[in-house]
Protein backbone atom coordinates (compact mmCIF):
# COMPACT_ATOMS: atom_id res chain seq x y z
CA UNK A 1 0.00 0.00 0.00
CA UNK A 2 2.83 2.38 0.86
CA UNK A 3 4.39 1.74 -2.39
CA UNK A 4 0.95 3.07 -4.06
CA UNK A 5 1.02 5.64 -2.54
CA UNK A 6 4.41 6.72 -3.60
CA UNK A 7 4.10 5.94 -7.08
CA UNK A 8 0.53 7.91 -6.65
CA UNK A 9 2.34 11.15 -5.48
CA UNK A 10 4.70 11.02 -7.81
CA UNK A 11 3.11 10.15 -10.29
CA UNK A 12 0.59 13.27 -10.20
CA UNK A 13 3.77 15.48 -9.09
CA UNK A 14 5.87 14.71 -12.35
CA UNK A 15 2.61 14.99 -14.34
CA UNK A 16 1.63 18.34 -13.14
CA UNK A 17 5.34 19.57 -13.44
CA UNK A 18 4.92 18.84 -16.78
CA UNK A 19 2.04 20.33 -17.52
CA UNK A 20 2.86 23.46 -15.30
CA UNK A 21 5.53 24.25 -18.14
CA UNK A 22 2.51 23.92 -21.03
CA UNK A 23 0.23 25.49 -19.49
CA UNK A 24 2.17 29.02 -17.82
CA UNK A 25 2.60 31.87 -19.85
CA UNK A 26 6.43 32.35 -20.70
CA UNK A 27 8.32 34.61 -18.01
CA UNK A 28 7.08 33.53 -14.88
CA UNK A 29 9.24 30.77 -14.52
CA UNK A 30 12.24 32.56 -16.93
CA UNK A 31 13.97 34.25 -13.84
CA UNK A 32 17.67 34.06 -14.22
CA UNK A 33 17.87 32.22 -10.59
CA UNK A 34 14.83 30.09 -10.93
CA UNK A 35 16.22 28.67 -13.98
CA UNK A 36 19.48 28.17 -12.88
CA UNK A 37 18.65 26.37 -9.87
CA UNK A 38 16.41 24.26 -11.95
CA UNK A 39 19.84 23.51 -13.94
CA UNK A 40 21.61 22.68 -10.99
CA UNK A 41 18.96 20.72 -8.39
CA UNK A 42 19.46 17.81 -10.83
CA UNK A 43 22.78 17.74 -10.30
CA UNK A 44 22.95 17.53 -6.55
CA UNK A 45 20.00 14.88 -6.63
CA UNK A 46 21.54 12.54 -9.32
CA UNK A 47 24.84 12.59 -7.41
CA UNK A 48 23.56 12.19 -4.10
CA UNK A 49 21.47 9.28 -5.76
CA UNK A 50 24.79 7.82 -7.09
CA UNK A 51 26.52 8.18 -4.24
CA UNK A 52 23.93 6.60 -1.61
CA UNK A 53 23.00 3.57 -4.24
CA UNK A 54 26.30 2.81 -3.98
CA UNK A 55 28.00 3.08 -1.11
CA UNK A 56 24.80 2.93 1.43
CA UNK A 57 23.56 -0.37 2.68
CA UNK A 58 20.73 1.04 4.77
CA UNK A 59 22.37 3.67 7.09
CA UNK A 60 25.68 1.97 7.07
CA UNK A 61 28.37 3.40 4.39
CA UNK A 62 29.93 0.17 2.91
CA UNK A 63 32.80 -0.50 0.15
CA UNK A 64 31.16 -3.31 -1.55
CA UNK A 65 31.84 -4.69 -5.05
CA UNK A 66 29.08 -2.28 -6.39
CA UNK A 67 31.67 0.70 -6.10
CA UNK A 68 33.73 -1.30 -8.80
CA UNK A 69 30.62 -1.66 -10.98
CA UNK A 70 30.43 2.44 -10.83
CA UNK A 71 34.03 2.56 -11.70
CA UNK A 72 34.02 0.64 -14.75
CA UNK A 73 30.64 2.82 -15.80
CA UNK A 74 32.74 6.18 -15.02
CA UNK A 75 35.10 4.52 -17.91
CA UNK A 76 32.95 3.69 -20.55
CA UNK A 77 31.52 7.12 -19.78
CA UNK A 78 34.70 8.63 -20.06
CA UNK A 79 35.14 6.25 -22.95
CA UNK A 80 31.91 7.91 -24.74
CA UNK A 81 30.04 4.42 -24.78
CA UNK A 82 26.38 4.51 -25.15
CA UNK A 83 23.96 4.45 -22.32
CA UNK A 84 23.45 0.74 -22.28
CA UNK A 85 27.03 -0.18 -22.39
CA UNK A 86 27.50 2.17 -19.70
CA UNK A 87 25.39 0.10 -17.27
CA UNK A 88 25.98 -2.79 -18.77
CA UNK A 89 29.51 -2.66 -17.84
CA UNK A 90 28.90 -1.71 -14.38
CA UNK A 91 26.17 -4.67 -13.89
CA UNK A 92 28.90 -7.48 -15.36
CA UNK A 93 32.18 -5.97 -13.42
CA UNK A 94 29.54 -5.97 -10.26
CA UNK A 95 28.55 -9.58 -10.92
CA UNK A 96 32.08 -10.86 -11.43
CA UNK A 97 33.58 -9.72 -8.39
CA UNK A 98 30.86 -10.45 -6.52
CA UNK A 99 30.96 -14.22 -8.19
CA UNK A 100 34.94 -14.22 -7.59
CA UNK A 101 34.99 -12.89 -4.05
CA UNK B 1 14.69 7.05 -19.00
CA UNK B 2 14.15 9.95 -20.47
CA UNK B 3 16.96 11.75 -18.62
CA UNK B 4 19.23 10.15 -20.95
CA UNK B 5 19.66 13.14 -23.36
CA UNK B 6 22.10 15.57 -23.93
CA UNK B 7 22.36 19.30 -24.91
CA UNK B 8 20.88 20.20 -27.90
CA UNK B 9 23.82 22.48 -28.82
CA UNK B 10 26.75 19.93 -27.32
CA UNK B 11 25.08 16.34 -28.55
CA UNK B 12 21.71 16.00 -29.42
CA UNK B 13 21.00 15.26 -32.65
CA UNK B 14 23.45 15.27 -35.11
CA UNK B 15 21.51 16.89 -38.24
CA UNK B 16 19.33 19.46 -36.64
CA UNK B 17 22.10 21.65 -36.27
CA UNK B 18 23.16 21.33 -39.47
CA UNK B 19 19.91 21.11 -41.67
CA UNK B 20 18.61 24.39 -42.98
CA UNK B 21 15.27 25.67 -42.64
CA UNK B 22 13.69 23.48 -45.18
CA UNK B 23 14.43 20.11 -43.25
CA UNK B 24 12.85 17.63 -44.85
CA UNK B 25 10.68 15.51 -42.79
CA UNK B 26 12.44 11.87 -43.02
CA UNK B 27 15.39 13.50 -41.90
CA UNK B 28 13.63 15.05 -38.53
CA UNK B 29 11.99 11.26 -38.15
CA UNK B 30 14.81 9.76 -38.14
CA UNK B 31 16.27 11.70 -35.46
CA UNK B 32 13.13 11.54 -33.85
CA UNK B 33 13.42 7.46 -34.25
CA UNK B 34 17.00 7.40 -33.04
CA UNK B 35 16.76 9.15 -29.73
CA UNK B 36 13.39 6.95 -29.15
CA UNK B 37 14.93 3.49 -29.98
CA UNK B 38 18.03 3.93 -28.40
CA UNK B 39 16.48 5.41 -24.77
CA UNK B 40 13.42 3.43 -24.95
CA UNK B 41 15.75 0.20 -25.14
CA UNK B 42 17.04 1.31 -21.53
CA UNK B 43 13.60 0.60 -20.19
CA UNK B 44 14.67 -2.93 -19.74
CA UNK B 45 17.20 -1.50 -17.26
CA UNK B 46 14.43 0.02 -15.03
CA UNK B 47 12.61 -2.69 -15.15
CA UNK B 48 15.12 -5.20 -13.36
CA UNK B 49 16.16 -2.28 -11.39
CA UNK B 50 12.61 -2.14 -10.20
CA UNK B 51 11.45 -5.74 -9.75
CA UNK B 52 14.91 -6.00 -7.80
CA UNK B 53 13.65 -3.19 -5.59
CA UNK B 54 10.22 -5.49 -4.52
CA UNK B 55 8.12 -3.82 -6.65
CA UNK B 56 5.86 -5.92 -8.04
CA UNK B 57 5.21 -6.23 -11.79
CA UNK B 58 1.85 -4.28 -12.04
CA UNK B 59 3.76 -1.50 -9.80
CA UNK B 60 6.88 -1.30 -11.93
CA UNK B 61 4.75 -0.66 -15.51
CA UNK B 62 2.40 1.63 -13.11
CA UNK B 63 5.09 4.13 -12.83
CA UNK B 64 6.56 3.64 -16.43
CA UNK B 65 2.92 4.11 -18.08
CA UNK B 66 2.01 7.38 -15.37
CA UNK B 67 5.37 8.67 -14.17
CA UNK B 68 7.29 8.85 -17.43
CA UNK B 69 10.72 10.14 -16.78
CA UNK B 70 13.49 7.90 -16.29
CA UNK B 71 15.43 9.31 -13.50
CA UNK B 72 12.56 10.38 -11.17
CA UNK B 73 11.43 6.29 -11.57
CA UNK B 74 15.13 5.08 -10.49
CA UNK B 75 15.07 7.63 -8.01
CA UNK B 76 11.47 6.25 -6.28
CA UNK B 77 12.38 2.64 -6.60
CA UNK B 78 15.94 2.89 -4.92
CA UNK B 79 14.43 5.18 -2.30
CA UNK B 80 11.81 2.61 -1.81
CA UNK B 81 14.38 0.08 -1.63
CA UNK B 82 16.40 1.65 1.04
CA UNK B 83 13.37 1.62 3.39
CA UNK B 84 12.78 5.21 3.18
CA UNK B 85 8.60 6.31 3.65
CA UNK B 86 6.61 6.55 0.40
CA UNK B 87 6.90 10.93 1.12
CA UNK B 88 10.38 11.38 1.17
CA UNK B 89 10.72 8.55 -1.32
CA UNK B 90 8.06 10.58 -3.88
CA UNK B 91 9.55 13.98 -2.80
CA UNK B 92 13.02 12.92 -4.20
CA UNK B 93 11.25 11.63 -7.36
CA UNK B 94 9.46 14.38 -7.53
CA UNK B 95 12.31 17.22 -7.12
CA UNK B 96 13.82 15.24 -10.25
CA UNK B 97 10.72 15.66 -12.35
CA UNK B 98 10.52 19.76 -11.66
CA UNK B 99 13.05 20.60 -14.51
CA UNK B 100 10.15 18.99 -16.69
CA UNK B 101 8.15 22.15 -16.35
CA UNK B 102 11.39 24.03 -18.00
CA UNK B 103 11.32 22.27 -20.96
CA UNK B 104 7.56 22.69 -21.18
CA UNK B 105 8.41 25.64 -20.94
CA UNK B 106 10.71 26.35 -24.13
CA UNK B 107 8.11 23.34 -26.03
CA UNK B 108 5.25 25.40 -25.73
CA UNK B 109 6.36 28.28 -27.51
CA UNK B 110 7.79 26.21 -30.42
CA UNK B 111 5.19 24.01 -30.92
CA UNK B 112 1.73 26.04 -29.89
CA UNK B 113 -0.34 23.36 -29.22
CA UNK B 114 -4.03 23.78 -28.99
CA UNK B 115 -4.99 23.79 -25.49
CA UNK B 116 -6.71 20.60 -25.60
CA UNK B 117 -3.98 19.15 -26.73
CA UNK B 118 -1.75 20.26 -23.89
CA UNK B 119 -2.85 17.83 -21.05
CA UNK B 120 -2.30 15.31 -23.82
CA UNK B 121 1.43 16.08 -24.67
CA UNK B 122 2.64 16.79 -21.57
CA UNK B 123 3.45 13.17 -20.47
CA UNK B 124 6.17 13.16 -23.06
CA UNK B 125 7.85 16.13 -22.20
CA UNK B 126 10.88 14.68 -21.12
CA UNK B 127 14.90 15.28 -21.79
CA UNK B 128 14.54 13.17 -25.27
CA UNK B 129 11.75 14.74 -26.59
CA UNK B 130 12.80 18.29 -25.51
CA UNK B 131 16.75 17.63 -26.99
CA UNK B 132 14.95 16.45 -30.39
CA UNK B 133 12.48 19.14 -30.90
CA UNK B 134 14.49 22.41 -29.82
CA UNK B 135 17.12 22.78 -32.32
CA UNK B 136 14.59 21.50 -35.49
CA UNK B 137 14.24 24.82 -37.69
CA UNK B 138 10.39 24.95 -38.26
CA UNK B 139 7.24 24.28 -36.34
CA UNK B 140 6.15 21.79 -38.50
CA UNK B 141 9.76 20.06 -37.95
CA UNK B 142 9.53 20.86 -33.95
CA UNK B 143 6.02 19.08 -34.05
CA UNK B 144 7.02 15.99 -36.16
CA UNK B 145 10.26 15.54 -33.83
CA UNK B 146 7.88 15.94 -31.09
CA UNK B 147 5.21 13.45 -31.47
CA UNK B 148 7.66 10.78 -33.21
CA UNK B 149 10.53 10.59 -30.12
CA UNK B 150 7.55 10.46 -27.87
CA UNK B 151 5.60 8.23 -29.31
CA UNK B 152 8.28 5.84 -29.60
CA UNK B 153 9.77 6.41 -26.36
CA UNK B 154 6.13 6.03 -24.68
CA UNK B 155 5.56 2.55 -26.35
CA UNK B 156 8.96 1.35 -26.18
CA UNK B 157 10.13 2.27 -22.56
CA UNK B 158 7.03 0.66 -21.21
CA UNK B 159 7.73 -2.00 -23.19
CA UNK B 160 11.07 -3.12 -22.42
CA UNK B 161 9.67 -1.85 -18.63
CA UNK B 162 7.81 -4.94 -18.86
CA UNK B 163 10.34 -7.29 -20.57
CA UNK B 164 12.67 -6.20 -17.93
CA UNK B 165 10.44 -6.98 -14.65
CA UNK B 166 9.51 -10.21 -16.18
CA UNK B 167 13.51 -11.42 -16.92
CA UNK B 168 14.07 -10.04 -13.47
CA UNK B 169 11.49 -12.30 -11.50
CA UNK B 170 13.30 -15.35 -13.91
CA UNK B 171 16.34 -14.29 -12.68
CA UNK B 172 15.53 -14.48 -8.50
CA UNK B 173 18.55 -12.98 -7.10
CA UNK B 174 19.17 -9.68 -8.84
CA UNK B 175 21.82 -8.68 -6.56
CA UNK B 176 23.71 -12.11 -7.75
CA UNK B 177 23.60 -10.96 -11.42
CA UNK B 178 25.28 -7.49 -10.32
CA UNK B 179 21.62 -5.82 -11.11
CA UNK B 180 22.07 -3.61 -7.97
CA UNK B 181 24.91 -1.52 -9.78
CA UNK B 182 22.35 -0.58 -12.87
CA UNK B 183 20.83 1.94 -10.83
CA UNK B 184 23.57 4.10 -10.07
CA UNK B 185 25.72 3.19 -13.19
CA UNK B 186 22.16 5.16 -15.00
CA UNK B 187 22.43 7.95 -12.28
CA UNK B 188 26.20 8.66 -13.10
CA UNK B 189 25.42 8.12 -17.12
CA UNK B 190 22.61 10.52 -16.44
CA UNK B 191 24.96 13.15 -14.18
CA UNK B 192 27.91 13.25 -16.32
CA UNK B 193 26.90 15.15 -19.33
CA UNK B 194 25.22 17.66 -16.86
CA UNK B 195 29.05 18.12 -15.57
CA UNK B 196 29.92 21.03 -17.82
CA UNK B 197 31.10 23.47 -15.51
CA UNK B 198 32.65 24.08 -12.14
CA UNK B 199 29.38 25.00 -10.69
CA UNK B 200 28.28 21.76 -11.54
CA UNK B 201 31.16 19.73 -10.64
CA UNK B 202 31.01 21.75 -7.15
CA UNK B 203 27.25 20.89 -5.87
CA UNK B 204 27.80 17.17 -7.69
CA UNK B 205 31.01 16.84 -4.70
CA UNK B 206 29.16 18.55 -2.01
CA UNK B 207 26.24 16.66 -2.65
CA UNK B 208 28.10 13.44 -2.52
CA UNK B 209 29.80 14.60 0.85
CA UNK B 210 26.24 15.27 2.36
CA UNK B 211 25.06 12.33 1.60
CA UNK B 212 27.52 10.20 2.81
CA UNK B 213 28.08 12.35 6.18
CA UNK B 214 24.17 12.20 6.44
CA UNK B 215 23.17 8.62 5.75
CA UNK B 216 24.16 6.79 8.82
CA UNK B 217 22.59 9.92 10.91
CA UNK B 218 18.99 10.67 9.25
CA UNK B 219 16.35 8.05 8.47
CA UNK B 220 16.19 6.54 5.12
CA UNK B 221 14.94 8.79 1.95
CA UNK B 222 16.01 12.08 4.08
CA UNK B 223 19.64 12.21 3.13
CA UNK B 224 18.89 12.53 -0.55
CA UNK B 225 16.81 15.66 -0.31
CA UNK B 226 18.76 17.31 2.51
CA UNK B 227 21.88 16.74 0.03
CA UNK B 228 19.97 18.57 -2.93
CA UNK B 229 20.40 21.71 -0.72
CA UNK B 230 24.02 21.48 -2.36
CA UNK B 231 22.62 23.29 -5.26
CA UNK B 232 20.93 26.49 -3.50
CA UNK B 233 23.94 26.95 -1.47
CA UNK B 234 27.02 25.81 -4.30
CA UNK B 235 24.34 29.17 -5.89
CA UNK B 236 24.58 31.27 -3.09
CA UNK B 237 28.41 30.97 -2.30
CA UNK B 238 28.84 31.79 -6.41
CA UNK B 239 26.87 34.87 -6.04
CA UNK B 240 23.98 34.92 -8.08
CA UNK B 241 24.61 37.13 -11.03
CA UNK B 242 27.74 35.05 -12.35
CA UNK B 243 28.17 33.42 -15.83
CA UNK B 244 24.32 33.52 -16.33
CA UNK B 245 25.18 31.01 -19.48
CA UNK B 246 26.62 28.72 -17.34
CA UNK B 247 23.50 26.98 -16.41
CA UNK B 248 20.91 25.91 -18.64
CA UNK B 249 17.56 23.89 -17.76
CA UNK B 250 16.42 24.36 -21.26
CA UNK B 251 19.53 22.08 -22.21
CA UNK B 252 18.71 18.78 -21.60
CA UNK B 253 21.16 15.95 -21.20
CA UNK B 254 22.07 13.64 -24.42
CA UNK B 255 21.61 10.41 -24.68
CA UNK B 256 24.95 9.08 -25.55
CA UNK B 257 23.51 7.05 -28.45
CA UNK B 258 22.15 10.25 -29.94
CA UNK B 259 25.42 11.53 -30.85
Amino acid sequence: MNIWIAIGLTAAGCYLAKLLGLLVPAGVLERPLVQRLAALLPVALLAALTAQQTFGDGQHQVLDARAAGLAAAAVALMLRAPFLVVVGSAVVVTAVLRAVL
Amino acid sequence: MAEQTAPPQSTGVPDARVTGPDKPDSAVVRDALGVGIAVGLSGFAFGVTSAGSGLTLLQTCALSLFVFTGASQFALVGALAAGGNPYTAAAGAFFLGIRNAFYGLRLSQLLALPRALRPLAAQWVIDETTAVTLPQPTRRAARIGFTVTGFTLYVLWNLTTLAGALGAEALGDTGAWGLDAAGPAVFLALLAPMLRSGTERVTAGLAVLLLLGLLPVLPAGAPVLVSALAAPVVLFLRGRGKDPDETRPEAPTTPREAR
